[in-house]
């Protein structure tokens, strides 16, 4: 056994080195050249497909446990601009499944290094790298993609990036980017099939996330039971007394700190298993990663970009549940669309005003307005309150407002209007002439 | 693609792109405080009209054991709201079974029974509710919620008594009576 593990070894860096050679097309021709039975009667088959593939930018979000995956899984399935953006630096404890790092790459960009890794690896395929935020870019920037995958961990940021795409579209069928969400928690992950403005968006569906675990205060303060109370005991309530400044969860000494006060009021409480790793995974919120988990929720995201992106067979609609936690279920629904979804379901307003107008006369334009019949609206841009109808307080320091010229108020920024006869909000685009 | 776009075209759409975008917190807070309706009991201060992120309320309760104070909360919402509920802190050193020295509150849907379908208004009835109905209980101030079983006519002495800005067993309140 020892022996035909110690051949298979050492003939792994030889089976790497003779693929290396630039993918030829034949894995996925037969599906892109050929229609079937199931292929859309829009889809028309030719080697003209595969090109576009090459030639379509994509742009992957998040170089993590998904990330490797997506970006693996989309350079050997014939796309070959691809860009990636992450903000994290590679940590040690991400070795065990973001596979695309090895030990000397800690520290390191997670999205450089995943880039590197996949040119030097895949040739024919380009990955450009962004070291950052997502919110660091600017819609121009997102306009160059043709479609978006997403691995992300975060709520906020799936949120921003999804507003973000609800409000590129515009008239030009371009503009439409559809935007493929992957995700996971332990055994379980979804995927999903976002087309802005058309189908249910990510807003849509927030009310659908589990809350994140959180326990009473009073818990915390007087019965601790877990040693998760005692954590949070230290961080939330100790923390503060102690320190001016909030926990940097990424400082070993700050976590330390959190990490002693929560272990002797373990003690106290005659409670178990309060670690350091723990202490860590309490307050930075951690869900268990596993690997296999990442790559069959990758593997479906990079299926669902595939079709995507060449209209061979039909793509998800647009929501598939996995659950690995109780053997194996899997779901797959249409999530609808809600009419008074903050970001999808607002209407947008254009507006023509004279350059003499003021806020008080938008407002009586907009009350007038057959299309919207709002009764008392409050209207903001992103940075700014115009007038507030309520509550009365912030309604006395907007009033000064309403004799001002909305040219001068508003700039070119995109207001915001909400109103009790409103479902949600409307976006007015003010053209001042 | 062809098909995206085919099904892009279909649909008649109109927009506009921005320079700087709402954030979906920014809008939710503001239909939250565009449909806000409060007893005349609460008010809401605004530090800057522009920042509707930031923001405290005042809880003057109209009867019970608090009746004659005045009770400050600030409030912050964060990006994820309403995912994640806004973080509310008592002002002022109080003496309530419910909120402690550092003026945070227990208050169950501000932690384990939080919902994006609450509102903000939601969250200030349920701390004027506490003024009304403090619940020993879920106590944060265990000497308080203790006083309030043990013996409610001495409880009710110990919160007059700190509201004027007296000590009770040895720890100095703030005073919270409306001048």
């Amino acid at each position: 056994m020892h022996e035909l593990h110690d051949q298979i070894w050492t003939s792994l860096p030889n089976l790497f080195s003779t693929m290396t050679a630039v993918r030829n097309p034949y894995s996925i021709s037969p599906v892109l050249t050929t229609s079937g039975p199931f292929s859309d009667e829009e889809f028309a088959p030719s080697p003209d497909v595969i090109t576009a593939l090459a030639d379509m930018s994509i742009l992957v979000i998040g170089a993590g446990g998904l990330g490797c995956e997506i970006l693996k899984n989309l350079a050997l399935s014939g796309f070959k601009k691809i860009h990636v953006i992450d903000m994290d630096t590679i940590d040690i404890s991400n070795l065990n499944r973001q596979f695309l790092f090895r030990p000397s790459d800690v520290g390191k960009p997670k999205s450089e290094v995943a880039a590197e890794f996949i040119n030097r690896r895949v040739a024919g395929v380009h990955v450009t790298p962004h070291f950052g935020k997502i919110q660091d870019f600017d819609n121009d920037f997102y306009m160059q993609f043709t479609l978006v995958v997403c691995g992300l961990d975060s709520i906020e940021a799936r949120r921003w990036i999804n507003a973000t795409l609800v409000g590129l579209v515009g008239d030009s069928p371009e503009t439409l980017k559809p935007l493929i969400d992957g995700g996971t928690e332990g055994f379980k992950g979804q995927s999903r099939v976002i087309l802005p403005t058309i189908t249910s968006c990510y807003e849509c569906s927030l009310d659908m996330l589990t809350p994140q675990t959180t326990f009473p205060m009073c818990t915390i303060a007087n019965t601790p039971r877990l040693p998760e109370h005692c954590i949070e005991w230290a961080s939330v309530l100790e923390w503060p007394k102690h320190f001016d400044r909030k926990a940097d969860n990424d400082d070993v000494e700050d976590v330390t700190w959190i990490f002693e006060q929560a272990r002797a009021r373990a003690e106290q409480f005659g409670i178990e298993g309060v670690t350091y790793q723990l202490t860590q995974g309490v307050i930075k919120n951690i869900i268990p990663a596993i690997a296999s988990t990442n790559a069959i929720i990758a593997a479906s995201s990079c299926n669902e970009a595939f079709k995507v992106a060449t209209t061979c067979v039909p793509f998800l609609n647009n929501y598939m549940m996995y659950s690995g936690n109780n053997s194996v279920y899997t779901y797959t629904f249409q999530h609808q669309k809600r009419p008074d979804c903050p970001v999808c379901g607002v209407q947008v307003l254009r507006l023509a005003v004279p350059k003499s107008t003021t806020l008080e006369n938008l407002i009586e334009r907009l009350k007038e307005n057959p299309a919207t019949k709002v009764k008392n609206p409050s209207l903001r841009t992103a940075s700014k309150s115009l007038y507030m109808a309520s509550p009365k307080e912030l309604e006395e320091m907007t009033r000064g407002n309403l004799v001002k010229l909305v040219g001068e108020l508003v700039g070119e920024e995109e207001v915001t209007v909400t109103d009790e006869a409103l479902p949600f909000s409307l976006r007015l685009v003010v053209d001042v002439e | 693609m062809l098909k995206i776009w085919s099904m892009k075209e279909k649909q008649a759409a109109e927009g506009g792109s921005a320079k700087k975008k709402v954030t979906a917190a920014q809008l939710r807070v503001q239909k939250d405080l565009s449909e806000l309706s409060l007893p005349s009991t609460m008010k809401t201060h605004f530090p800057s009209a522009e920042d509707i992120m930031n923001f405290e309320l005042t809880v003057r309760p109209d009867e019970g054991f608090y009746q004659g104070g005045e009770f400050r909360f600030s409030f912050y919402v964060n990006p994820n709201f309403p995912h994640e509920p806004p973080k509310v802190k008592c002002l002022q050193k109080v003496y309530h079974p419910n909120i402690d020295l550092e003026g945070n509150v227990c208050l169950n849907i501000l932690r384990e029974d939080w919902k994006p379908v609450l509102s903000l208004n939601a969250v200030m009835i349920g701390l004027q509710y506490l003024f009304l109905e403090p619940n020993a209980s879920d106590p944060l101030n265990k000497d308080a919620a203790h006083q309030m079983t043990a013996n409610r006519e001495e409880f009710k002495r110990n919160v007059k008594h700190s509201m004027a800005g007296g000590s009770v067993a040895g720890e100095r309140f703030d005073c919270v009576l409306i001048k």
